[in-house]
Order: C-alpha cells, then sequence, then structure tokens
C-alpha cells in the first residue's frame, strides 16, 4: 500500500526535520485512502513532546491530544490520519524494536533518515497485522498538481 | 449501560469495518473487555501480554482521558462515547554508538 506525497508536502517535512535536527522531528500525515494508496493532501507538524530533551536524539513523542487535534481537523475536510512521520538523525530509515511496539497496522509511518542536518533517506512501513514485523511500502513522490 | 466505542480507522480491519460499536458495561475496562471478547483480534493491538492496555493505547470518555479519571474503573453513564486514540513514540533507540534497550 503505497503513499503518495506532493512535492510541497515532502518540502515541507524536509524542512521540519532539518530544523529539528539533531533531535528527532514528527508530524501527521492527513489524507485519504484510494485504491489502497493513502493520499497525503496535508500535514499537522508537531513538536517533539518526548519527556527527556536529552534523548530526544533518539526518542519522539506525539501526545494523544495531537492526534486528536489532527483526527478532528481532518474530519472537517472530509480526510483521516493516515499515518505519521518521524526522523532518525544520523540512523537509517528504518523502524527500531522500541518503534513496533507503539504502532498499529493500516497507518503508514514514514521515517526520514536525517544525516548530518540533511534528510537523505525517506522510507515507508506498514506494521503487520500479526505486530511481528514493519513491511516497507511505496512511497511516491508527485508534483504539486498531481 | 450502553456505550458506543469509535473504532479508529487503523483497527477497523478487526471489527468488521464498525466504525461504532455498542456494548452493554458499567466501567470503561468492562466497555473495552466486552469490545474485545466480540472482536477478538483487536486485543493485541490494545493490550500487551500481560493483559493490560499498552502504553500507547489512550481512552477517552467523551473529552476526558480516562488516565486522568479512574482508568479502567471509571464508571461509565448510559449513553456516553469512548473514543481510542494513539499516541505516537518510537525513535531510532540509537545514542553513542549502542543501542539502548529496554530493561
Amino acid at each position: 500500500m503505497a503513499l503518495r506525497l506532493r512535492r510541497e508536502h515532502a518540502a515541507q517535512i524536509q524542512a521540519h526535520v532539518e530544523a529539528g535536527y539533531p533531535a528527532e522531528a514528527c508530524g501527521i500525515l492527513l489524507g485519504r485512502e484510494v485504491d489502497g494508496v493513502k493520499m497525503v493532501e496535508g500535514l499537522h507538524l508537531v513538536p517533539n513532546r518526548w519527556a527527556n530533551p536529552e534523548e530526544q536524539t533518539h526518542r519522539f513523542f506525539i501526545p494523544p491530544e495531537e492526534v486528536r487535534t489532527a483526527e478532528a481537523l481532518a474530519a472537517r475536510r472530509g480526510q483521516e490520519v493516515l499515518g505519521f512521520f518521524h526522523s532518525h538523525p544520523d540512523h537509517p530509515a528504518r523502524p527500531s524494536a522500541f518503534d513496533r511496539e507503539h504502532a498499529w497496522p493500516w497507518y503508514a509511518y514514514l521515517i526520514i533518515s536525517v544525516e548530518g542536518g540533511r534528510a537523505v533517506d525517506w522510507r515507508v512501513w506498514q506494521l503487520t497485522d500479526d505486530r511481528s514485523a514493519f513491511e516497507e511500502q511505496g512511497l511516491e513522490i508527485v508534483e504539486d498538481s498531481g | 449501560m450502553a456505550v458506543q466505542i469509535l473504532i479508529p480507522t487503523p483497527l477497523r480491519a478487526y471489527t468488521k469495518g464498525e466504525k461504532v460499536v455498542s456494548v452493554e458495561a458499567g466501567t470503561v475496562g468492562e466497555a473495552l473487555r466486552t469490545l474485545t471478547e466480540r472482536y477478538p483480534e483487536l486485543r493485541r493491538h490494545l493490550f500487551n501480554e500481560d493483559g493490560r492496555l499498552r502504553s500507547f493505547v489512550n481512552v477517552y470518555l467523551g473529552d476526558e482521558d480516562v488516565r486522568y479519571l479512574q482508568g479502567e474503573e471509571t464508571p461509565i453513564a448510559d449513553g456516553q462515547t469512548l473514543s481510542i486514540v494513539p499516541s505516537i513514540a518510537g525513535g531510532s533507540g540509537w545514542r553513542s554508538g549502542r543501542w539502548i534497550t529496554r530493561p
């Protein structure tokens, strides 16, 4: 199940995760699922609320009230929360065991590897039904008119 | 007491597509147990192996997070609505050249 991102949204995500470096940065993907493709139509950028700032280089947290806010915002636009993104500073764009413990299936988890302050690798993951693993999904970046 | 439980999009695959499930329950915990008895495949996504709500799974009674009420013992009045909302935690777990492992 692919994630489709407009270039304008990719640029916003890139700016957000590069500005957050060396801490992890995060946000919420809003849009619609059409024929199995998750089409991002909006972003809800949120600060990393992991309680201990010293650990924000390798941990992030989005509190439930931010998710509720995003769900309400999406519902007003006829959209839904499609998933989440976060950065892995100086680390590959692969989910950790910690990521897996805190995930649900269906959602798209976009992870961006940020090396030395530059976003260098983007990958999308989805948790399997049995919670045993993340499977990589396709990522399409389309022009804004797309 | 009849309570309506709003099912978030990712979990509807386990409730036969139902967006709202109505159950009879006196407390929040009873409502969630009744829900997962009706839809057993939901259980692993809400509860851990010890039968406790997963740390990232949050339950709201109306607009109140039940953690700030009486948790699973929070009583439910007839016609109230429960929402299941994830918080999102994660990260690379990588620091100083080694993996952080949980105790």
